[in-house]
């Protein structure tokens, strides 16, 4: 067991390591998507455009937060913080490394082991909706609520698909901790193998989970204002845009981890195939991004009940009898 | 056409191959696209190649302007202070930069030729009161140069859209 300061050193830098991966996932998002549009992307502050995210945060930080004079105070201002926080807090149960001997401890690759790590982050998850809805709510204003009440049934309709795709890893695991899940698919193949259909429906759920095209219709930029966030400006606005993006990188990670093996790979390189993965896994976000046009919302609502969730129910069924049957 | 999962997967192949070419943006400050060479920029007052000022501050210019954006204050020339070629000249001449819309019809007002509408277009200032722009300023060779593109591709006796090619 190691001592409680070795991992609050561990959050510390994990907290760090996904803040800076989010600042330049923002500029990697803008500069994959300008290059697949053939366009340059952000390309003046800084070589490569490579200090945008910090001329960004500035921007952000310096700018007013301006409140509309009715919204409700208390839940306006902790909206963003409760969904910044979730989404942070998420990332605490992926394993990314094999775990290391340091001096005369062991610490391990992961900021907690907890046993129900996988329910704690759809838990998180759920909670972070909360962020959004209360936000739109909060606000007083008809567009926030509508974009809130828009962003809460999608999520929540795509949420079942998202917690049922990962029912066959889970099966297939044996376990619902994301360590032993990892170390079970380093002795035998990565579940994208068996669980190819989990992996499609995981990945279509957490499109529409982080809101990101061509699910994005909680803001739609070219279409409305924006969604639930309407109201907020500055680096409140700035905090739900973080939590949306750190969402991603998190369903990024717990893909990797539930399919893509996490850290496994030749030469026990650790976490620097985790990282690559990840890329990887975000790199198709941002490539379906630039592909795909937007679903209307009945095309969205019925591609998540209809298609989605019997895919995703059989999928777990089959998996089930499957592994009984052996 | 083909059924829809198959194109779908053929438009991920066509914005992957956008990635291996080269961007079609063009960088604006620097790398500029030569300008038509009719295009009406910012004004310019001309003199005579004696020196003397081919405005004689009759207002026409003022009169025909639309924004409202010229400002002239005319003057007796003196034998001792002869500044244009007629009988007064501008002793103030100021054009409002954020009031004009540069619709040249002071370019056809103006019986002697003295102002023009020349190339330049990039007039920004931090401050409005620089968007004023003096006699001096408008009598000075412009600093900016950019280039133009050739007239003959453009002030063909024909337009473009009536000929063959």
């Amino acid at each position: 067991m190691e001592p409680w300061w070795i991992s609050l050193i561990k959050a510390a830098i994990i907290v760090n390591l996904v803040m800076v991966t989010f600042a330049y996932l923002t500029w990697l998002e803008r500069k994959g998507l300008g290059r697949l549009q053939n366009r340059y992307g952000p390309n003046r502050a800084g070589p490569f455009g490579l200090l945008q995210p910090i001329a960004d945060l500035v921007k952000l930080v310096r700018k007013e937060a301006f409140a509309p004079s009715s919204a409700i105070a208390v839940p306006y201002i902790l909206a963003p913080i409760v969904s910044m926080f979730t989404a942070l807090a998420a990332f605490s149960v992926i394993p990314w490394g094999p775990g290391w001997r340091i001096y005369h401890w062991n610490v391990t690759g992961e900021v907690v082991n907890v046993p129900i790590s996988l329910l704690l982050i759809f838990a998180l998850g759920s909670i972070g909706i909360y962020g959004f809805i209360v936000g739109g709510w909060a606000s007083e204003s008809k567009y926030s609520l509508l974009g809130s009440m828009r962003t809460c049934a999608q999520l929540v309709s795509y949420e079942v698909s998202l917690a049922l795709s990962v029912l066959g890893v889970v099966i297939l695991g044996r376990s619902l901790s994301l360590v032993d899940i990892v170390h079970r698919q380093g002795t035998t193949l990565p579940f994208v193998v068996p669980q190819f259909v989990g992996l499609l429906v995981f990945f279509f759920a957490g499109i529409a989970e982080t809101s990101r095209a061509p699910f994005d219709l909680p803001e739609a930029e070219q279409e409305l204002v924006a969604g639930y966030h309407t109201e907020y400006s500055g680096m409140r606005w700035g905090l739900f845009q973080t939590a949306e993006y750190i969402n991603l990188i998190t369903l990024s990670g717990l893909m990797v981890t539930l399919f893509f093996s996490g850290w496994h790979g030749p030469w026990n390189l650790g976490p620097i195939w985790f990282l690559l993965k990840l890329l990887g896994v975000l790199f198709a976000f941002i490539w379906l991004r630039a592909t795909l046009p937007r679903l209307r919302y009945d095309q969205l609502m019925r591609f998540g009940w209809k298609v989605l969730l019997p895919v995703a129910t059989i999928n777990a069924l089959v998996t089930a009898i499957v592994v009984a049957a052996t | 056409m083909s059924p829809q999962p198959v194109s779908t997967l053929k438009g991920f192949a066509v914005t992957f191959r956008q990635i291996l070419k080269k961007p079609i943006t063009q960088q604006y400050p620097e790398e500029r696209r030569p300008l038509y060479p009719r295009f009406r920029g910012r004004h310019r007052l001309w003199t005579h190649e004696n020196g003397l000022e081919k405005c004689v501050g009759c207002s026409l210019c003022a009169a025909a302007c639309p924004a409202d954006c010229i400002r002239v204050v005319a003057a007796e020339n003196t034998p001792d202070n002869r500044v244009s070629a007629g009988e007064r000249y501008a002793r103030i001449y100021e054009i409002n930069m954020s009031r004009c819309i540069f619709c040249g019809y002071c370019e056809l007002a103006c019986p002697f030729d003295a102002i023009t509408l020349g190339n330049e277009f990039e007039l920004s200032e931090h401050n409005r009161d620089d968007q004023i722009y003096t006699k001096d300023m408008l009598l000075a060779e412009p600093m900016k140069k950019i280039p133009i593109a050739d007239p003959a591709i453009f002030d063909t006796p024909i337009p473009y859209y009536k000929s063959d090619s």
